[in-house]
């Protein structure tokens, strides 16, 4: 099984006007692993996300799932019903702000429970224990459950949110800067629990940020984007640490060192 | 059965296609009190607009529950009075139906008093209280106590015909939620209440599953009648004029009231016999009966309470006066100026 990607695509190409936000993009992502995407702001990175996901339609290119009985889908040529069960049930999405997401006037456990009741969970008993559960397993306090997450600090909110999309135990999840906006050491603590959850749960994602140190802990393989082009693309360490185009030269050299 | 209906609409239309051209007044051998108020068609609206308006119903038939848009027409009544009800029963009702209509299971309210003259005036149809002859029945916010039969449709009065309108605001996202079968939503609000209140605290137009696969509206009928939907020998057929909205579910259609597994769908009652029929299995209203805090429940179908008492009365003694049976269009007015018994009346001791 390991053998085929579980999402390939091959020759992505779209551009909004005269601008070109992908332009003959490749990418391949095998189960269990993270592909960490860097780049500048721009250069086509959330582009990339969104056409992946299903969410854009690429001018040209293709986009191919792998579902679990090894049969191969067209992303863009699936029929709207069976994209949408993909999305609220294999896969799962990590919004930079987790308002975008969440649902800020139904409870944490509404929240984390609403993919489950929309994949068909029909027991209140069994929902809310898995609820906790995930509450607990993304480190919030278990009697926070019935509060609104209006009431919930920004680190809390994310990890919420990914309390909320993992609890369907997806096999592919795309997060786009999931730490943006949050304070170094938030972060860190972050990072850590994305870290445990996907290695635990053999889950592949892509990821999204402009931080190579976020790149560099969490990504298996690493694809650097400019200018809408995939420039250097390869193992994570080998990449970062012997560079080889200068836009990744100067991308490293350009962090700066605590 | 649907077959019936059609061949019934299409009767009513051919009949009536002549009755547009002649403004006179029109004998009507069914109902021979029965006279048209002049200038108006057969059942006030137009031709062309019924026919629309059952194009629209028989699409609601063959997708049960599926929201159906329709051109409505302003009505001379204010939105919220039941302009959609008034516009699906024009539309079906043809010379041969008696029709019975009610407001919160009562027929002397007024809004069922004047919706039942309305049709008596302007299509000259027959009238009556009484849930069994009844073969047409507008409601709002009820269905009749007694058992509906295959020969009869019920038409009901649509304020929101978008279930998930307070959870989603965009009809849009709605719309596709419907074309998805995406209702988790919903359930959400259910989880929602059981979470902070240990209970589905939704009293009225709770929500439904029509046929396995769209998410309803029931109108705003109490959940307590929720169960009288399903498999329903009669045609059920809802009309949301400010909406603009048709919906339907045919004869003997699987409706389901949403719940969870471990909290089941329980309708609510009140835990009271009715004060003046002494029913314990219709649905209560609670009455204030004066100003030292006196209060009873009642049925708040009203046929229902009054063929009981009758019954109670024919066993014990002489039947009271002011019963009302099937009456005429002319004689309307008189009837309810001497009043059915009604409810505050037979309260004051």
């Amino acid at each position: 099984m390991n053998d085929d990607p579980i999402l390939a695509a091959r020759g992505l190409t779209l551009s909004f006007g005269v601008i070109p936000a992908l332009l003959n993009v490749d990418v391949d992502l095998w189960l269990g692993e993270i592909l960490a995407i860097v780049g500048e702001s721009g250069s086509g990175k959330t582009t990339l996300l969104n056409v992946l996901s299903g969410q854009l339609r690429p001018q040209s290119g293709i986009v191919t799932y792998r579902d679990p009985e090894g049969a191969a889908h067209d992303v863009h040529a699936m029929p709207p019903p069976m994209l949408r069960t993909l999305q609220r049930s294999d896969w799962g999405f990590v919004h930079q702000d987790p308002r975008r997401s969440l649902r800020m006037n139904v409870s944490a456990g509404g929240n984390v429970g609403e993919r489950l009741m929309a994949r068909g969970a029909r027991h209140y008993g069994d929902i809310r224990a898995q609820a906790l559960d995930w509450l607990e397993q993304v480190e919030i306090d278990a009697d926070r459950i019935d509060d609104l997450p209006r009431t919930f600090s920004g680190g809390m909110l994310q990890r919420l949110q990914i309390a909320r999309t993992l609890v369907t135990h997806p096999r592919l999840v795309f997060m786009d800067e999931p730490t943006g906006g949050l304070d170094v050491s938030v972060q860190a603590r972050l990072l850590d629990l994305i870290r445990t959850l996907v290695a635990r749960l053999g889950v592949a994602v892509v990821l999204v940020t402009h931080d190579i140190a976020v790149a560099r802990l969490l990504g298996h393989r690493i694809a650097v984007m400019q200018r809408g082009r995939v420039v250097e693309t390869g193992l994570t360490d080998q990449v970062l640490d012997d560079p080889r185009h200068p836009y990744t030269q100067l991308l490293v050299s350009s962090v700066l060192q605590a | 059965m649907f077959a019936v209906c059609v061949r019934r609409w299409n009767g009513g239309r051919r009949r009536s296609d002549a009755d547009c051209y002649d403004n006179s007044t029109i004998f009507i051998p069914h109902c021979p009190r029965g006279t048209f108020m002049k200038g108006y068609n057969f059942a006030y609206l137009d031709e062309q607009t019924k026919r629309m308006i059952r194009r629209a119903l028989l699409k609601a038939v063959a997708i049960p529950g599926h929201q159906v848009p329709f051109g409505s027409r302003e009505m001379p009544l204010p939105y919220g009075w039941g302009t959609g009800g008034i516009q699906v029963t024009a539309s079906v009702l043809g010379r041969d139906d008696t029709l019975k209509v009610i407001d919160q299971g009562a027929d002397d309210t007024t809004n069922a008093v004047s919706i039942r003259q309305f049709f008596a005036r302007t299509a000259g149809v027959r009238t009556t209280t009484h849930t069994g002859e009844a073969t047409v029945i507008q409601t709002r916010h009820r269905i009749p106590e007694e058992t509906l039969r295959e020969n009869q449709i019920i038409v009901y009065q649509v304020p929101q015909p978008e279930p998930l309108y307070r959870l989603e605001p965009s009809r849009v996202e709605t719309k596709r939620m419907h074309a998805l079968a995406d209702y988790g939503l919903m359930h959400v609000k259910l989880y929602e209440d059981v979470a902070r209140l240990g209970q589905i605290s939704i009293s009225y137009d709770y929500p439904v599953m029509v046929n396995n696969r769209y998410l309803m509206s029931p109108s705003p009928i109490p959940a307590f009648d929720n169960p009288k939907m399903n498999r329903m020998p009669a045609l059920q057929l809802f009309g949301a004029g400010r909406e603009k909205r048709i919906y339907a579910i045919p004869p003997w259609t699987e409706v389901r009231s949403l719940d969870f597994d471990d909290h089941p769908f329980r309708p609510i009652n009140a835990h009271q016999a009715c004060g003046l029929c002494g029913a314990t299995d219709s649905y209560k209203d609670e009455v204030i009966t004066d100003d030292l805090g006196g209060r009873m429940f009642v049925c708040s179908d009203t046929d229902h309470c009054e063929q009981r008492r009758a019954a109670t009365v024919q066993r014990h003694g002489p039947a009271r006066p002011g019963h009302r049976a099937v009456s005429g269009p002319s004689d309307e007015t008189g009837d309810d100026g001497s009043g059915a018994p009604r409810h505050g009346e037979a309260a004051t001791p």
